[in-house]
């Protein structure tokens, strides 16, 4: 008998290991979306949209339907699935780029029609899979590929507020929090409680997740985690941003890092 | 091959010449024959000249839009000017006896004025000013008959109608004065 | 289940504009979804749609541009769901993008394409200038299926067939009107498809399909990207062949008059119309003139042509755009000793009196 690391039922053991690099945060968020899945027993229910940059790399992650779209376009593709057959339970996952740059016309009008959709947006302050350019997320004074001297937001501004603004954008049925790949029952609890607002039929349900790039950031593991618990934390706060009352008598209070 | 007649209608927005370019088309469509019709409708659509070109036939219908007008009625000073690319030797020319005469074409069949907009104001009323220039139409080409026009009427204000039924002869007598107007002109 | 009702009952000849055409022949079709973005001259359709929408219990969203309307549209069809969009101009630029994805991915797809001028934003009226976008456009091979349509009664007959054609073949599937044809009256029959003995191709989902993936199924896993050369290659090399090899029951050309002409006039959509009516008129006073109408752009009717081109006639390409559809000609003539003569005017319709001139000319040998 061979022993194997816990994994949750609705992923795919013939793609594992899986392709993320050593360090990476993915692996955390699918996992917890995976628990999620186990947990609220939808496995047949859900399609798993995925965008590109890595989050493409999980297009065949999971025993779930996936589509893998293209660079931005996940939310509307979820979107008109969704609309087309409400059975269906649909998670949108993207990386900052997709959600915040080259996709936000797309985000801001679900959120603001209260699409039924999931929407999960890892946070790893750049472009990973491009190599590490600049994101909208990127700290002040980052370095990045395309801010070799680091981020000057005289010139191209404060790293976005994605759950604020979406909170803001939203009515009262929406769930909008953000996790870390750094608290992980956490991270699981906020994506359960996204599924499952979209599985009542409240409202758009957006989860970001703080994640790792030890490749891009070009950091070991001491100041991998030093990054994502300090520095990270210091612009973007962990915690739920808006909860449907429904939703609120449950756990998953605001905990500020 | 048999042609279609084709009839440019120009006016200034709210004149009602599309209105009146659909109810012939719709007519001739009613009674059978070949028609096409299509508003002009570029950006320019909200408040400057509203072109209606129309074709009725026998035949199905070529290109919808026309290089020369059988009959062309402009109804303003900038509709003459809109008009003028689409007349030529074998035109009949329509224009509204209150517009001057500085722009109108030259070499045309015929050049006729019609007081549509005083007749209107004076005997009927201003908003039949349309129904007018659609028996003047009639009165030229009789691509429809007054009855037919008449039912065409009945068709889009129908419902109007039921309410206030003096609405319906002041259309009627509209369409029958337009084609006075226009009789011996050709 | 209750079964809806027909949007379209029997048969009936109306007189309406061609975007309302659009509309009910895809209700008809058995579309269900409808994604759009305002740009005119193809509103109407999407006017046409949400007024049949509750009676025929339809899906309807405004999207926030057309590259939310296409890819909307593929989570409609992945879901399930025959679905659709229209749009034009710069809203057609945009549409490459979600079409290429279906391109890839062989998602079936229905885009009406209702040409206005360009480039840019050019004028808003009417145009053949989305010839080779549509046909071509995307960063892959073109492998879809482009119907240009000049009539309503085209409008009607080859939208039901677009959704046939894109559901049977899984193929990307255009329909290419103009503002024109989207704006004018005229008559056209409609119908129920039952009624011609027309089968309609049924929707499968490509997704959500009963049983949990990785228990009772496989999961489906539909990706566009690959990893290295080699298996893209794989890929896009089995697209073509599929492609190829459906190719020729898809294609659809019209001809007249070609057996002993000088000249052959080559055109599409609208301008089809101006041309037929110059070479039927020139044919019965003794001129030696025909036409030839590629009905589909893709695949485009090159065997046809090319038997025509074979028997040493000149050819005149009569189009709305400075050689777009020529392009396609001379692509599809390549190698054989055909002269290829050309009258363009972009963005605005040929007028008879011109082609009639030019058709002589060419006739008396100038």
């Amino acid at each position: 008998m061979q022993i194997q690391p816990a994994m949750p039922r609705s992923w795919r053991p013939e793609t594992k290991p899986h392709k993320f690099c050593p360090g990476c945060g993915h692996g955390i968020v699918l996992k917890a979306l995976g628990e999620a899945i186990d947990e609220l027993e939808i496995q047949d229910r859900v399609v798993f949209g995925c965008d590109i940059g890595c989050s493409l790399l999980s297009w065949d992650f999971f025993n779930v339907d996936t589509v893998q779209t293209h660079h931005g376009r996940t939310t509307p593709v979820m979107v008109g699935m969704k609309r087309a057959n409400p059975e269906l339970i649909v998670v949108a996952y993207m990386g900052d780029g997709g959600g915040y740059a080259i996709g936000t016309q797309h985000l801001v009008n679900a959120a603001t029609r209260n699409d039924r959709i999931t929407v999960i947006l890892v946070n790893n302050t750049q472009y990973g899979m491009t190599g590490g350019q600049m994101a909208p997320t990127t700290l002040p004074g980052q370095k990045t590929e395309t801010t070799p001297f680091g981020r000057d937001p005289e010139l191209t501004g404060y790293p976005i507020q994605g759950p604020e603004m979406v909170a803001s954008i939203t009515r009262d049925g929406a769930y909008v929090a953000r996790g870390t790949v750094a608290r992980p029952r956490q991270l699981k609890e906020f994506i359960k409680r996204a599924l499952q607002n979209q599985m009542a039929g409240r409202g758009f349900s957006f989860v970001e997740a703080l994640s790792t790039c030890p490749t891009n950031w070009r950091t070991n593991a001491e100041d991998t985690w030093k990054f994502i618990e300090k520095e990270m934390t210091r612009y973007f706060k962990v915690g739920e941003v808006k909860v449907p009352p429904e939703l609120a008598r449950g756990k998953g209070e605001r905990e500020d890092g | 091959m048999a042609r279609p007649v084709k009839i440019l209608l120009a006016g200034e927005g709210g004149q009602g010449v599309q209105a009146v370019a659909e109810i012939i088309a719709e007519a001739a469509y009613e009674k059978g024959r070949e028609a096409l019709y299509i508003p002009n409708f570029g950006i320019e659509q909200r408040g400057g000249v509203s072109l209606a070109f129309v074709q009725v036939g026998d035949e199905p219908i070529g290109p919808p839009r026309f290089e020369t007008a059988d009959l062309a009625i402009a109804l303003s000073d900038r509709a003459v000017v809109r008009s003028r690319p689409y007349v030529g030797p074998e035109t009949t020319f329509i224009y509204d006896s209150s517009i001057g005469t500085n722009h109108l074409p030259q070499g045309v069949a015929r050049l006729v004025a019609v007081p549509a907009i005083e007749v209107s104001k004076k005997e009927l009323h201003p908003r039949v000013f349309n129904v007018m220039i659609l028996g003047a139409v009639i009165g030229l080409t009789g691509v429809i008959t007054v009855e037919e026009a008449k039912e065409a009427i009945e068709r889009r204000l129908g419902h109007r109608f039921e309410k206030d039924p003096a609405l319906r002869e002041l259309n009627h007598r509209a369409v029958e004065r337009g084609v006075e107007l226009v009789k011996g002109k050709l | 289940m209750p079964t809806k009702p027909k949007p379209v009952e029997g048969e009936k000849k109306v007189f309406m504009t061609g975007n309302e055409v659009v509309a009910w022949a895809a209700a008809a079709a058995g579309a269900e979804c409808m994604y759009g973005y305002p740009i005119t001259p193809q509103n109407e359709i999407m006017h046409y749609w949400t007024r049949l929408a509750p009676k025929f219990g339809l899906i309807f969203l405004q999207t926030e541009d057309e590259l939310s309307a296409g890819f909307t549209m593929l989570g409609g069809v992945l879901a399930g769901r025959k679905s659709f969009t229209a749009t034009a101009g710069p809203g057609n630029t945009l549409m490459q993008e979600p079409l290429s994805m279906a391109e890839m991915m062989r998602l079936p797809a229905v885009v009406v394409i209702q040409q206005r001028g360009g480039p840019s934003t050019g004028q808003v009226v009417y145009s053949q200038q989305e010839v080779t976008l549509t046909s071509l456009g995307g960063n892959g091979e073109g492998l879809r299926v482009v119907y240009s349509t000049s009539s309503h009664q085209d409008l009607y007959d080859y939208t039901i067939k677009a959704f046939n054609t894109a559901w049977r073949y899984r193929f990307p599937t255009f329909l290419l009107g103009d503002g024109y044809q989207g704006k004018m009256r005229e008559p056209v029959v409609m119908y129920d498809p039952e009624v011609r003995g027309v089968e309609l191709v049924p929707a499968e989902p490509y997704v959500g399909r009963p049983g949990t993936p990785g228990v009772d199924r496989p999961p489906a896993h539909l990706r566009n990207a690959y990893s290295i050369e080699e298996e893209l290659y794989e890929a896009v090399m089995e697209l073509v062949r599929e492609y190829e090899k459906v190719a020729p029951e898809i294609v659809e050309h019209e001809a007249f008059g070609v057996d002993g002409a000088r000249v052959v006039a080559v055109a599409h959509g609208v301008v089809f119309r101006a041309v037929k009516g110059v070479v039927r008129e020139l044919r019965q006073q003794g001129v030696p003139v025909g036409y030839f109408r590629p009905i589909t752009l893709r695949p485009f009717p090159a065997d046809a042509l090319r038997r025509v081109a074979a028997t040493g006639v000149r050819l005149l390409v009569v189009e709305s755009a400075y050689g777009q559809l020529a392009r396609l000609v001379k692509e599809a003539l390549s190698g054989l000793p055909a002269e290829v003569h050309g009258l363009y005017k972009p963005g605005v319709l040929v007028g008879q009196g011109e082609i009639a001139t030019r058709i002589k000319t060419l006739v008396q040998g100038g």
